[in-house]
């Protein structure tokens, strides 16, 4: 009875459970009621995902009202594949995040935190499950608006200014995706996805339609953060919340890559994107500007969270440049790199939320001898380091291996020495780390460990689940790796 | 046993090895009895597996697909059985000498360095039985983070910086131009399994033929091609027993041993001789031998020069296969045997002069061969390996390459091995000369005398198998012969 209707339940749970927080007004309880509602989240993308993979695409007409009138919820494999993703990182990352939250947020306006969490889960999975170009925009907005009030929720009083340089970004970008989908709908008279995509051959060729999509890629390149639209993102990372910035570099940025997949295969059409704008060389030199500043400028960064931010932003480039390849191989690369990235920055940022949790700082010249007091999560952040860097059996190395393949299928010779060289650069930025807490023994000025600390239990079980999850994508990446190319595989037939 | 099991065994063996140290941390004794036990374990495991090999047969085991196309995959051919039978042989003697040294040096963290010992041992029992460039990617880099702690061993501020050196080249050659040329023989020939014959194209473009056997060279950075050899010499901060891990058990060996099956396995030599481009690895490799031998002749750091000798050695190894004539490749596999032995034994000596004097400079080494007698003849015979004077096991290798080099009348090869032969005895005799026959510069009778018992022990087994090896070299000319035997 209940399953005609997951799609929708996907998306409404969370956005019910969002104003119960309120109601509770308590921090612990909000906690078990977020957690709780990303687990049946998790489920239910569980349950799609199932259902896609053997009945084929899913659609679901809000309210009743068939598309083109209503909206439609439309769900293929690309969709649950995104789905699981981000459920799965949400629920675990959740799971872990009491005490830091408890530590980073002041206590009365830890249910507001919640509240907000829970919203931005209801817009990042509305963006995905949707099938309507207008409603896509709404879901956009309130993924970001909540996400403004949890980078600017917590103690540190930095996070004001990051959440108002990124609201200006976002607001300027978002209304770029607004002005686009106008366009589009000027020209094709729907505001439905498929429909956008049938009727756009007769209007192909026409300055409008080139408009709409140059508005978009703009528009989606500030809110994905691609290179050199990703400004807001450093601060947004490096002075939020930990868990804040840990969820967002799980999710959030790569939901916006997930958007600029759909609009390119599904709205517009890879013909008119790669064929007559061109844009993947566009992309293509974007991507590599952004492996290889990102990169860089991670070496530079002595705050921990900053440096991987500016990874991230290199990272986003691996996804982008899979893309911008316009092939079958690309595609499946850059998604895989979407799945595995999920992974490996989570497990990163989740060992340096510990890391803050025991220490309150972040800043790695302040953080030595650290594999002696925390073997653990050194260990984990060592883990997920070599992980980012592609050491074989883990989860990166798959990413790379795809990508690197991809690339010399296509033909691009350069594009494989931008990979190594970034490599290069990850490792450097990952030692640099690693040797100071490895090598150099705990003097007067460094911090010691808070140890009147409660140990949390969850916080390293969530750890440890990323961990254990970035060595087994590198042994059996069927599971990824198959679904990727499968999605790659319809987005190309279409 | 069945195949399967020996080779599971040899892999698990020094894993659970290490499993065993990190329990026993507390209680040396039994820490140190556990490690000598299981490399016999390991040694009669090898020795199982050699018979089979030596029988023809080619044991192997498919451990698991984890991308398809790309499985864990292992399969002992005579190379693979001869590099294995190497490494865990030494693995017993460098244990031996290491509970010496490291006691006999009170050095700290012995554990740590236990363990990450036996792991690189893993590492490199799981290079040498690869089936697939894969499987050996993934070991290659496995041995070079397990060895990272044990070339930091010391933590002071050198030792990092040469750790930086170290893990810096081999990471980033590896991930830079090895792995890619990895992937793009895969894409090419669609596979990455070593095969009698080779796996690639035999339409494949000359040049492409070259970049990618380039990109195989310089990836494989532990192969010390120049100018990839910095982190060598950057590595000897490390404590001696590392230092013979790295230039005579398996980091290096690793390095050539990857090369040697490359070209014999992926490339298939009878191919590459058809094109004179090939001839580029061969004049790099000469440059090498050459530019190492002279910069080991001014080096006064004893540990320094023999860095330096090593970097010559390996590429004499490169230079041997470069002339792709099956018998200089069989002289290849050959001095990969004759250098571990040689190298192991001339850093042991090195280490057991400084256990004893706390000397490394080669002009202190005055007349100290009276007071360590043993060392010091053990120091002789190896040199003598060394330079391929007989009786010794570096004459055999050294007639195979020489003999290859004439089939396929390279004049360049031999020009280049007759100037190097002078130039190691160039920078061995001196030594031994000094050691023996000098006075001690201030005059006074040395009152040092030979390092722990242990320490002699090692060098002195190290030091008769280069002698035996030259008498009895049977079964590793039987491997190669095999080895020969699957080129064709």
């Amino acid at each position: 009875m209940i399953t005609p209707h997951l799609p929708v339940l996907q998306v409404i749970i969370a956005l019910i459970a969002a104003p119960l927080c309120v109601i509770l007004r308590q921090g612990t309880l909000s906690w078990l009621l977020a957690t709780l509602v990303c687990f049946l989240s998790f489920l239910i993308s569980c349950i799609l995902f199932n259902q896609v993979l053997t009945e084929g695409v899913i659609s679901y007409a809000l309210g009743g009202w068939l598309s083109p009138w209503g909206i439609e919820y439309r769900l293929d494999k690309l969709t649950v594949f995104m789905l699981l993703v981000i459920n799965g990182v949400a629920a675990i990352v959740l799971l872990g995040a009491k005490a830091s939250i408890a530590n980073e947020i002041s206590s009365d306006r830890l249910y507001l935190f919640y509240t907000a969490f829970l919203l931005n889960l209801t817009g990042i999975l509305g963006v995905i499950v949707t099938g309507d170009a207008f409603n896509l925009f709404v879901f956009i907005e309130i993924a970001s608006l909540s996400s403004y009030a949890m980078i600017s929720i917590g103690r540190d009083r930095r996070g004001l200014y990051a959440a108002f340089k990124y609201l200006v970004f976002g607001t300027i970008g978002a209304s770029f995706i607004l002005i686009s989908v106008g366009l589009l709908y000027a020209v094709t008279g729907t505001l439905n996805m498929v429909d956008i995509f049938q009727r756009l051959p007769d209007v192909e060729n026409t300055r409008t339609l080139m408009t709409a999509l140059v508005f978009f890629v703009v528009g989606i390149g500030i809110k994905a953060a691609i290179f050199p639209l990703h400004l807001w993102l450093p601060d947004a990372y490096s002075y939020s919340p930990s868990i804040v910035s840990t969820f967002l570099a799980g999710t959030t940025t790569k939901v916006f890559i997930y958007v600029l997949i759909r609009f390119i295969f599904s709205v517009f059409g890879y013909e008119i994107v790669f064929e007559q704008a061109v844009f993947n060389y566009l992309l293509m030199l974007l991507a590599c500007a952004g492996i290889l500043y990102g990169s860089y400028l991670a070496i530079k960064q002595d705050s921990l969270k900053r440096l991987l931010a500016y990874s991230s932003i290199a990272q986003l480039g691996y996804m982008l440049l899979g893309i911008s390849l316009a092939t079958e191989a690309g595609l499946a690369a850059g998604l895989i790199h979407i799945f595995n990235h999920a992974i490996i920055k989570v497990t990163l940022f989740l060992s340096v939320v510990t890391i803050i949790f025991y220490t309150k700082t972040d800043s790695i010249s302040r953080l030595a001898g650290l594999f002696k007091t925390m073997p653990l999560v050194m260990l984990a952040f060592f883990i997920a380091g070599l992980s980012l860097i592609g050491v074989p059996m883990t989860a990166g190395f798959v990413s790379k291996w795809y990508l690197i393949k991809a690339s010399f299928e296509a033909g691009y010779w350069g594009l494989v020495l931008v990979i190594v060289f970034s490599s290069v650069l990850a490792i450097i930025y990952i030692w640099k780390f690693v040797e100071v807490a490895y090598f150099k023994s705990p003097e007067n000025e460094v911090v010691t460990l808070d140890s009147n600390q409660k140990t949390p239990y969850l916080l390293f079980f969530a750890l440890f689940i990323f961990v254990v999850a970035n060595i087994y994508f590198g042994l059996d990446s069927s599971l990824n790796v198959d679904m990727a190319n499968a999605i790659a595989r319809d987005l190309f037939a279409k | 046993m069945s195949d399967q099991l020996l080779i599971i065994l040899a892999l698990c063996i020094p894993v659970a090895t290490s499993i065993f140290i990190v329990i026993t941390h507390n209680n040396i004794n039994v820490r140190e009895a556990g490690t000598l036990f299981s490399t016999v374990c390991l040694i009669l495991v090898v020795y199982a597996l050699l018979q089979k090999v030596l029988n023809g047969e080619e044991p192997q085991l498919l451990v698991l697909e984890f991308l398809p196309g790309l499985a864990i995959h292992f399969r002992i051919e005579p190379l693979g059985m001869l590099f294995g039978c190497i490494a865990s042989f030494l693995w017993l003697i460098n244990s031996i000498y290491s509970i010496g040294y490291m006691r006999g040096n009170k050095e700290k963290h012995q554990t740590r360095f236990y363990v990450c010992f036996a792991i690189a041992i893993a590492s490199t029992m799981g290079i040498a039985f690869s089936a697939n460039l894969v499987t050996l990617f993934i070991f290659y880099e496995m041995l070079t983070l397990s060895t990272y702690p044990l070339v930091t061993h010391k933590g002071s501020e050198d030792a990092m910086r040469a750790g930086r050196v170290y893990l810096g080249t081999l990471l980033s050659t590896s991930i830079c131009f090895f792995l890619p040329a990895i992937i793009w023989t895969n894409v090419l020939a669609g596979t990455t399994e070593f095969t009698n014959g080779g796996i690639l194209n035999r339409d494949t473009g000359h040049s492409v033929i070259l970049v990618l056997l380039m990109l195989f060279a310089y990836g494989i950075g532990k192969a010390a091609l120049m100018p990839m050899h910095r982190w060598l010499p950057a590595a000897m901060v490390a404590p001696t027993p590392v230092s013979a891990l790295l230039h005579a058990v398996a980091v290096v060996k690793a390095g050539v041993f990857s090369i040697v099956k490359i070209v014999t396995y992926i490339f298939s030599p009878a191919f590459l001789s058809e094109m004179i481009e090939v001839n580029v690895l061969l004049y790099l490799a000469g440059i090498t031998i050459i530019l190492a031998s002279i910069i080991a002749l001014q080096a006064d750091n004893l540990k320094r020069r023999l860095a330096y000798s090593t970097i010559s050695q390996l590429s004499y190894v490169i230079l041997a296969t470069a002339l792709l004539a099956p018998i200089s490749i069989m002289g290849a596999a050959l001095h990969i045997l004759a250098h571990a032995f040689g190298k192991i034994t001339l850093f042991f000596a090195a280490g057991s002069i400084y256990t004893a004097t706390k000397k490394t400079a080669v002009s202190e080494l005055d007349g100290i061969g009276k007071a360590m007698p043993w060392t010091m003849g053990a120091f002789a015979i190896a040199s003598l390996s060394m330079i391929g004077v007989p009786p010794t096991v570096g004459f055999l290798s050294k007639w195979y390459i020489l003999q290859g080099a004439f089939e396929v009348e390279s004049w360049f090869a031999v020009t280049v091995i007759v100037i190097s032969t002078l130039l190691n005895a160039g920078y061995f005799l001196p030594v031994i000369y000094a050691a023996f026959f000098k006075k001690p510069v201030d005059g006074k009778e040395l009152n040092y005398q030979e390092a722990p018992l242990a320490i002699v022990l090692a060098l002195t087994i190290t030091a008769i198998m280069t002698v035996l090896l030259f008498f009895f070299p049977e079964v590793p000319l039987q491997l190669v012969k095999l080895l020969a035997g699957n080129m064709l």
